[in-house]
């Protein structure tokens, strides 16, 4: 089987080709300056994800005919961000006739650490003093291998109360996602159980996991037509946001 | 020469658009989704709502287009996609899907800027059409006065300073309760008022003869609607839309008119969103024929926001030679 693999929901640009099982391209190039700020972040994806994808697909000699699927990353993030990697997918599969498969960002991220004690908490920085996170531990799969199982599904909430169902949860804990970046004080502070911060090289999007994530998927039969992908926000946009709660006071 | 095929994609505020064109002058197929039923809820375009009904309706629209002209993209030459100017989020969506189009299939990519679209919408209902001639591109977001000297190079003579015209249309209509989109429903309301009830401003911009500004004559319209409610007199709304239309249309008409003179133009093309306005059409249409001048507009389906008049522009950009590479972005201040 192969995939060629896309995230673009936060500040890393990132793509991977996947074939037969082995990760045999990935380029990833983190864009923004840590944290909140820079307002264009976006844009660059925009400038650099198409050249990324080519010159790994020309430096592979991929044939791109020949995948099976594209994976992408499809929310949270970034709406933005979001949208110029399911944009590109969606063209790709249009011009090749190939599926996409939606791969949930958070699981993908939790991918990048390997531990079978602790739970992984995944963090991406969502605004106004929110993250957006799962909450996922590896279970023994088949024979050797062990696989990601959520223990909490993915939506947007205080850090604070994030750390409150932590510590209610008792267990030791690896934080990753640009999240930490932000939130790193306000973890440190307030909890209290083991925990530690997932180093640099496993902390942001790596498409290397999308694609996995992504061929497991392709294999249970949920790949969809290109046409049919939109990314996942997990949140409305501000105006919706604003009217629902006009109209909920009138 | 066999002809040459462009796909074309639209997205740049509210409608996602597609369209194959031919040679630059053929419409094989104009699809748009519109999404203005979604937006007037809100009295306005909402960049985010906007983008992801882009997401969602991009590869319809595309897969509708090339449906409808009875070609494949195995038949198509050159992509041409809109980068600019216009709302950042929505562009992205057209290009990004355009650049992964190009790339997959390895055609050649055209950036096109959404105001040459608007001008070469001319070309598309127009055979006789060629530069150089005049043009006036108004709409809900651009007001433009231009020498076209070539397909592929203008000049831009006279601009707005502050609204764009069908900006104001949106604000007065809002204002007289008619609601979103303000260009139809004034126009509509204006055929039962009379232009001249009201004398409201002819808006000039000190120092330059073919520049707009539209904020004052805006303000004025509210100053009225505010001392009617003062003084708790009735309002005739025909009257407010067909004297605020009129004092827009006649602006319009007096740069346009002073343009052909001084450029000594043979030939002039209106269009643009606006463009589909009647007052407007009719009042340059009888003006230029004062002037002798030839005067153009396309159908209201190519004024307003479309992917073929993309693809027009596109044909000849790709002809003079233009390719864009893989990095390109979008630019929401894109000039001319």
């Amino acid at each position: 089987m192969k995939i060629l693999a896309i995230d673009t929901s936060g500040n890393v640009a990132t793509a991977a080709i996947y074939e037969d099982g082995i990760i045999t391209a990935e380029y990833s190039i983190h864009h923004k300056k840590l944290g909140r700020g820079n307002k264009n972040g976006e844009k660059t994806h925009s400038e650099t994800l198409l050249p990324m994808i080519d010159e790994m697909v020309k430096g592979k000699g991929l044939d791109i005919n020949e995948l099976d699927a594209i994976a992408v990353s499809e929310g949270p993030g970034s709406f933005t961000g979001l949208r110029i990697g399911s944009a590109t997918a969606k063209g790709m599969g249009l011009a090749l006739g190939k599926p996409i498969v939606n791969v949930p960002t958070l699981k993908a991220l939790a991918m990048n650490v390997y531990d079978e004690d602790a739970i992984i908490s995944p963090i991406m920085d969502a605004r106004r003093q929110q993250v957006y996170n799962a909450l996922y531990e590896y279970v023994k799969a088949d024979g050797d291998s062990l696989e990601l199982k959520e223990l909490r599904e993915a939506d947007a909430l205080a850090v604070s109360d994030l750390l409150d169902i932590l510590n209610e949860m008792g267990r030791k804990v690896v934080f990753l996602g640009d999240g930490v970046d932000v939130y790193k004080d306000v973890i440190k502070e307030n909890i209290k159980v083991p925990y530690s911060f997932a180093p640099a090289q496993m902390r942001y999007q790596r498409a290397g996991s999308v694609a996995l994530l992504g061929a497991k998927l392709v294999e249970e039969g949920k790949a969809v037509n290109a046409s049919e992908h939109s990314p996942v926000y997990l949140r409305p946009s501000q105006a919706e946001r604003e009217r629902a709660e006009a109209l909920g006071e009138a | 020469m066999s002809a040459c095929l462009i796909l074309a994609i639209e997205s740049s505020c509210d409608e996602t658009a597609a369209s194959v064109v031919r040679d630059g002058r053929e419409v094989l197929s104009n699809t748009i989704y519109s999404q203005i039923d979604l937006h007037t809820l809100y009295g306005g375009v909402v960049p985010e709502i906007a983008s992801r009904k882009h997401i969602d309706k991009i590869n319809y629209v595309i897969e509708t287009a090339l449906k409808e002209a009875g070609v494949t993209l195995d038949d198509i030459n050159v992509v041409a996609v809109t980068y600019g100017p216009g709302l950042v989020g929505p562009l992205l969506v057209g290009l990004s899907a355009a650049k992964a189009i190009a790339w997959a299939k390895n055609k050649p990519l055209v950036g096109v800027n959404h105001i040459m679209g608007h001008i070469s919408a001319n070309y598309l209902e127009h055979p006789e059409l060629e530069p150089a001639f005049g043009s006036l591109v108004v709409s809900g977001g651009h007001t433009h006065l231009i020498n076209v000297n070539s397909y592929t190079s203008v000049e831009v003579i006279g601009r707005t300073y502050d609204d764009a015209a069908g900006e104001a249309f949106d604000k007065v209509a809002r204002a007289i309760g008619l609601g979103y989109p303000g260009g139809p429903k004034i126009d509509k309301a204006a055929k039962e008022g009379n232009p001249k009830a009201i004398d409201f401003p002819r808006g000039k911009v000190d120092g330059s003869e073919y520049d707009f500004s539209f904020s004052g004559l805006k303000s004025a319209v509210l100053n009225y609607l505010n001392k009617a409610a003062m003084k708790n007199e009735e309002i005739s709304i025909p009257d407010v839309a067909a004297s605020f239309q009129a004092a827009v249309v006649d602006v319009l008409v007096d740069r346009a008119v002073r343009c052909v003179r001084e450029y000594n133009m043979k030939s002039f093309a209106l269009a643009g969103g606006v463009a589909s306005n009647s007052a407007l059409r009719a009042s340059l249409e009888e003006a230029m024929k004062k002037e002798g001048v030839k005067f153009y507009v396309p159908s209201p389906i190519l004024c307003t926001d479309n992917a073929a008049m993309i693809g027009a522009a596109g044909y000849y950009a790709y002809m003079d030679g233009k390719r864009d590479d893989l990095g390109l972005n979008a630019i929401a201040n894109l000039r001319l």
